[in-house]
């Protein structure tokens, strides 16, 4: 059996060197789909056809497989984030002490429903199961920070700051 | 690395830690880092610099009650400090040798003084991120006693002495799971942590990954000594970016010390461990599903038999077992079976650590021996239901497991006496409700997450929640009827008999024991069209199109 060539790397941008390393690192080995596929979601920020389809080529896994997988995993996004995110958790403390209060009002503030970016690109609207903070419930990730005991109007007023930067 | 090494290495700690007069130490677990605690420790060591006072300022992981944080203790005198921020620092430096800053000054002696730490002996008085500190209070001293002087079957007998139970939520007696995977054949075994903490308001596990990772990783290696596993993986949330971090760390300097990698203590026992992201898919806490995760598959359960003790990761046999179950082990073997055992209740032996949140007072971690009163846990070390509020329920076992009502409140913690009322132990979460929380939207709170979080391989599962939520959806918008509420039951009765793995049997304890003990708000929402606790919306219209798309 001819020696197993991977393909060549989709573009210059240096940030395919660091998926190939984690690819390189696991022996090429089908098991670290879901690795290299953090990887790639880290690097880039999601992941899109043109990295899905280069990291089954390489991990010799079909992309059927490749795609189920994504798609599968809460965690992997199809769509790039927005400049902002924010996240609010939906773990059952925060649900008890009102996170969907906070989605509601958020939905309305932004005008798109959870798991959407503002058609300008500027605000990403998520829910997580859970972060993990619990005791300090409701909790709200902003840009990836963690803020506990959250009130709606301190959020409306983190969201009306990045509306006009 | 040997026995005299480590011991040279704790005594060498301590003489390095009785230099200083004091030490501050600093809990830098999520909940305080989030209240800025990073910044208050950069100003203790500022402010002990500054003095020129004789001060460790040391980072620490989870110390218990997250409610009161950013937490600071100081040695040796275990004063303890609430709600402190950047701006005590010099107070609190200030006052060391002298009287205690008496504004911060907390008394949680009651909160403290009903739990017994094991798990989370550590927690709170080492830096997570250095190695030296774990050895310093005994740690990897079990793992060298067992390569020197135990044999892998004493090992196993020591565990099925001490009576320990998966304290994944199961309870599953981990001697004999040891046991099956040790007499399993073949020469390549694995040791797989399962870190991947589903249940949304619990982070127990979180907390022991990120205060005291070397704990879950000696553990892992006394197992793969045990059952003669030579590879192990740590399955970990990817949400979980710190314990990801720590972990990553700790197995470096396992490693560094020779305490991971090959022939460990000049023995011929070698043993190497690896993370695994999870990606954020509920099911993979299921443990066919979560080996299938690791092989890079999406993360569907299979049938069993074979169990994964005899043929597991890539068809070997694999031992899987929780955090806090490994976290447990090293004690157990440093203090004997019977040590354990003489803790807890009757088929429930030890400590169980609880993620105390929901409308409590002191929200946290708890760490209390099997058998104590579920009203002692929220009364005493919980501090009760804030704000005026009666007590309603208490949610135990996340999105598998039910609510207790108060009348129950009297009932001790064990696996079978929570199974009994209809919930279970699970992992650990525990979720106070008070009286302006409605049990019908609770239900439909859960049965909705399992329903998005169900694979969808077997049907009980993906199209018997998708029908509990729309009959939930019904009775919560008024236009429910009694016959929906009979429905619902014998579906639930469907569901649970019928399912392929543990998330579709256990989905409908929620909705099961809800009506089993507030049948009444039930009634109220159908006959009465009202929510006693005015939660549910009764005047919008139905949601349209939502609740029947989902079919098989």
């Amino acid at each position: 059996m001819a020696a197993f060539i991977p393909p060549p790397l989709p573009s210059d941008d240096k940030r395919w060197k660091i998926v190939n390393g984690t690819m390189r690192k696991n022996g090429f080995a089908r098991h670290a789909l879901i690795e290299t596929l953090h990887t790639v979601q880290s690097a880039f920020g999601y992941l899109d056809d043109d990295s899905i389809r280069f990291v089954a080529r390489s991990l010799r896994v079909p992309l059927s497989q490749a795609y189920g997988v994504v798609t599968f995993y809460h965690y992997f996004s199809l769509k790039p984030p927005g400049k902002h995110t924010v996240t609010i958790c939906a773990g059952t403390a925060c649900y008890i002490k009102g996170s969907d209060k906070l989605v509601a009002a958020a939905e309305k503030r932004l005008g798109i429903p959870q798991g959407q970016t503002t058609k300008d690109g500027q605000i990403s609207l998520m829910t997580a199961r859970c972060v993990g903070a619990c005791s300090r419930a409701p909790v709200v990730l902003s840009d990836g920070e963690v803020m506990g005991e959250m009130a709606v109007e301190h959020m409306l007023e983190q969201l009306e700051r990045w509306a006009v930067e | 690395m040997t026995i005299e090494e480590l011991e040279q290495i704790a005594k060498s700690v301590s003489q390095e830690n009785a230099k200083y007069d004091f030490e501050v130490n600093v809990c830098m677990d999520l909940a305080c880092m989030s209240q800025g605690s990073d910044r208050l420790r950069e100003a203790l060591e500022k402010a002990a610099n500054a003095t020129g006072a004789n001060v460790l300022v040391r980072r620490t992981g989870c110390m218990g009650p997250c409610s009161s944080g950013p937490l600071v203790r100081v040695d040796p005198e275990e004063i303890l400090y609430h709600h402190v921020n950047a701006d005590h620092a010099e107070a609190i430096v200030a006052s060391l040798g002298g009287t205690p800053v008496p504004d911060l000054q907390c008394d949680l002696n009651e909160h403290f003084d009903r739990q017994v730490r094991v798990v989370l002996e550590n927690a709170g008085h080492i830096d997570p991120e250095k190695i030296d500190d774990y050895i310093s209070r005994d740690g990897y001293k079990a793992l060298l006693t067992a390569l020197t002087e135990m044999t892998p079957s004493g090992v196993i007998h020591r565990i099925t002495e001490s009576g320990l139970r998966g304290r994944g939520g199961g309870g599953y007696p981990t001697g004999l799971k040891w046991g099956t995977v040790a007499k399993a054949g073949g020469d390549l075994k694995y040791v797989v942590c399962n870190g991947d903490e589903g249940d949304p308001g619990a982070f127990m596990d979180r907390s022991v990954m990120e205060g005291d990772p070397h704990r879950v990783i000696e553990g892992m290696a006394l197992a793969a000594y045990a059952v003669g596993a030579s590879k192990g993986y740590i399955y970990v949330r990817a949400e979980y970016p710190v314990a990801v971090s720590r972990l990553t760390t700790a197995i470096r300097e396992a490693r560094r010390r020779g305490l991971l990698g090959n022939s460990i203590c000049n023995t011929p026992f070698n043993f190497d461990v690896e993370i695994r992201l999870g990606a954020g898919a509920f099911v993979c806490g299921e443990e066919t599903a979560l080996l299938a995760s690791i092989e890079g598959r999406r993360g569907a359960p299979r049938t069993r038999p074979p169990y994964p003790a005899v043929s597991g990761l890539w068809g070997k046999p694999t031992l899987l077992n929780n955090v806090e179950t490994y976290a447990n082990i090293a004690p157990i073997i440093r203090n004997g079976g019977k040590w354990f055992a003489d803790m807890g209740s009757e088929r429930s032996k030890g400590t169980k650590v609880f993620a105390l949140t929901g409308k409590i007072t002191n929200t946290g971690l708890v760490e209390v021996p099997m058998g104590i009163k579920l009203r002692e846990i929220i009364e005493v070390i919980g501090g009760g239901v804030p704000g005026g509020h009666t007590f309603k329920a208490v949610q135990t076992g996340g999105p598998s497991g039910g609510c207790i009502p108060a009348e129950m409140l009297d009932l001790g913690v064990s696996y079978d006496a929570l199974m009994a009322v209809g919930s279970i132990m699970g992992s650990g979460g525990m979720i106070v409700m008070d009286d302006t929380s409605c049990m019908v939207n609770v239900a439909k709170f859960f049965v909705d997450f399992c329903r998005s979080e169900s694979c969808g391989k077997c049907v009980p599962c993906r199209a018997g929640t998708a029908q509990m939520f729309t009959l939930l959806t019904r009775i919560c918008d008024g236009s429910g009827t009694m016959d929906d509420l009979e429905l619902l039951v014998s579906l639930c009765e469907t569901i649970k008999e019928t399912s392929l793995c543990g998330l579709g049997m256990t989905a409908p304890n929620p909705v099961l024991s809800t009506i089993k003990y507030f049948k009444n708000e039930y009634i109220e929402h159908i006959v009465h069209k009202r929510c006693p606790a005015g939660v549910c919306n009764m005047e919008a219209p139905a949601a349209v199109g939502v609740p029947n798309e989902v079919l098989a």
